[in-house]
């Protein structure tokens, strides 16, 4: 779907995507960086399982929701890429981890 | 613990970073917030590092304007706290933001709302699939990636973006497979009235005719349509589109979307600010005094979340609100404010004569916020128009009561992609018009947060 313009000075940082490691710019966020990879669908809908990826990369549509570092439903355009990040496919509706107030959504 | 400044700022695009250099050079205490890392908004994003970068002469010299405005703002002595998502603000001028972990507070004397534009939602058959995305998306990472498309990309919609997008990617090496003009025909005529006041806005009126020259020389098909679907299994395939009375068909691995810009009227909308139909725009928009107040005393507004006006006029706003609430607080008086105000609306006056003849130009074809039953018209729920449809037959009034019939607009983008089209299924439905339908109820939090967070602002602020 898209390519990187050359950049040689551009500094790069190690990430996986769905398991696939690669070096991406530093200032790559986790959803171009998954559209990068070509990994198609980025999540399934929780209502009906339908495929999907970004669509505005600025915050407004929710349709890029990822599990980054273990974290699910992270708006994946809206969070810049670090060394060591793990950007992974959402499926459906994300887990409820009873215990950790960090997943409860409101 | 809350931090208190003069002006507390929502949003880092030209509005909001004028607005505050402007608070700061008058000597108030001003913070801009945003949700993005770098500033400069959607329309000069990553402009601090992106005119070095390999796009920098394809984006061209307005996209360059765009580190004076940042450049003056980071001089200005203006707070700035990037990575923040403002999920309340209250009507006392209070704003509440969260940077995924944890909450801060501001308190703010006066709280300016200058959270810009979104795209226009396309409901379109197939648009949900991966790789259909806006041609704003497309810019963005043109922007901030130096990203450009790869494989059959086709460009859909009206009005200066989709031209502009096109010719930045030629410009950056890029190649563009087709273009499907949206615009419907009638429009031109309608527009030709507005042409003698655009005219006052000649170097606009060149630009668009650069960028369609350019286009024609680029060689890139263009067609003109007024019916475009997405297909494909799993991911766009194809674009289908019908020209002239004929449907076709083309392979396409990208399709990228544009109908035009509206306000991001959810904040205010949130807060409970007065709103109204703008006909021409087409969209909500809070009303607002000449000096960006709105009928709220400690909230203010500027930029294109007041009204699309482009990104040059946002600028002028932002320093004419930050006159207003600068003689609001008493720090400057009455006559001062006017006297900085004059270059300010006279600068406007040079941005905004030819609005009149792009709106119209540009207007949305007639059924786009009223799509056939099988279209998707939330995306968050999976709801489709004929759902809508049917809420309203069996006695839905209104978006509200649509929204708790099936669940459009309780995503969590709260209706931020399917607002404009409930709307407009339920004015066509109904036979009104979409003033009188209104828009969805708007209700805290304006961006999902943890339980966890919130119960941890309890015990930080001890409220």
């Amino acid at each position: 779907m898209f390519r990187k313009l050359p950049d040689p000075a551009c500094a790069t940082v190690a990430v996986t995507v769905d398991g696939q490691a690669m070096r991406v710019a530093t200032h790559e966020t986790a959803a171009s960086a998954a559209l990068l990879a070509a990994m198609g669908a980025t999540r399934t809908s929780p209502v009906n399982g339908e495929p999907r990826a970004p669509f505005c990369m600025m915050g407004v549509c929710y349709d890029c929701l990822m599990v980054i570092d273990g974290v699910p439903s992270r708006q994946a355009c809206l969070v810049p890429v670090r060394d060591g990040m793990r950007i992974e496919r959402q499926a459906g509706a994300r887990a409820l981890a009873f215990g950790s107030a960090e997943t409860a959504d409101v | 613990m809350s931090e208190t400044f003069d002006l507390v700022v929502i949003g880092a695009g030209p509005a909001g970073l004028a607005a505050a250099a402007q608070a700061a050079e008058l000597g108030l205490s001003a913070v801009v917030v945003d949700e993005q890392p770098e500033p400069g908004g959607q329309i000069y994003r990553a402009v601090e590092r992106a005119t070095k970068g390999p796009a920098a002469a394809a984006l061209g010299a307005d996209y360059a304007h765009g580190r004076q405005v940042v450049e003056a703002f980071r001089r200005s002595g203006a707070a700035y706290r990037p990575g923040l998502q403002v999920w309340q603000v209250e009507p006392s001028g209070e704003v509440l933001a969260s940077d995924g972990q944890r909450s801060v507070a501001f308190a703010g004397r006066r709280a300016l709302v200058a959270v810009g534009a979104t795209e226009r939602p396309v409901p379109i058959p197939g648009w949900t699939l991966p790789g259909v995305m806006g041609v704003g998306a497309g810019q963005i990472l043109l922007k901030s990636s130096g990203m450009v498309p790869a494989g059959e990309t086709w460009v859909v919609g009206s009005g200066p973006l989709p031209l502009l997008y096109m010719q930045q990617i030629i410009a950056a090496g890029g190649r563009i497979a087709g273009y499907i003009d949206t615009t419907p025909a009638a429009n031109g005529f309608l527009a030709a009235p507005h042409l003698s006041a655009a005219l006052r806005n000649l170097p606009y009126l060149r630009k668009g005719l650069k960028l369609r020259g350019a286009l024609r020389r680029s060689g890139i098909p263009g067609h003109r349509a007024d019916a475009v679907e997405a297909a494909g299994d799993g991911r766009v395939e194809r674009v289908r589109f019908r020209s002239g009375g004929t449907w076709h068909e083309k392979p396409c691995d990208l399709l990228l979307l544009h109908e035009g810009v509206v306000p991001n009227v959810h904040v205010t909308m949130a807060i409970g600010c007065a709103h109204e139909w703008d006909e021409r725009q087409e969209c909500f928009r809070p009303r607002l005094d000449e000096w960006g107040c709105t009928d709220i005393a400690a909230i203010l507004v500027a930029g294109d979340c007041g009204g699309i006006e482009g990104a040059r006029a946002a600028e002028a706003r932002g320093r004419l609100v930050a006159l207003g609430a600068a003689a609001s607080l008493g720090r400057i008086d009455d006559a001062t404010r006017d006297r900085m105000a004059r270059p300010l609306r006279r600068e406007l006056r040079r941005h905004l004569p030819i609005r009149p003849f792009l709106d119209t130009l540009f207007r949305p074809r007639r059924g786009l916020t009223a799509p056939a039953d099988a279209v998707i018209a939330c995306r968050c729920e999976s709801v489709t128009a004929g759902q809508v449809r049917e809420t309203v037959r069996i006695g839905a009034v209104g978006p509200n009561q649509a929204k708790s019939f099936i669940r459009c607009g309780m995503g969590p983008c709260q209706g931020r992609m399917c607002g404009l089209t409930v709307t407009g299924i339920i004015a066509e439905a109904t036979g009104r018009t979409p003033a009188e339908v209104g828009f969805f109820r708007i209700r805290p939090p304006l961006k999902p947060l943890t339980l966890g967070e919130l119960a941890a602002l309890g015990e930080d602020s001890g409220t």
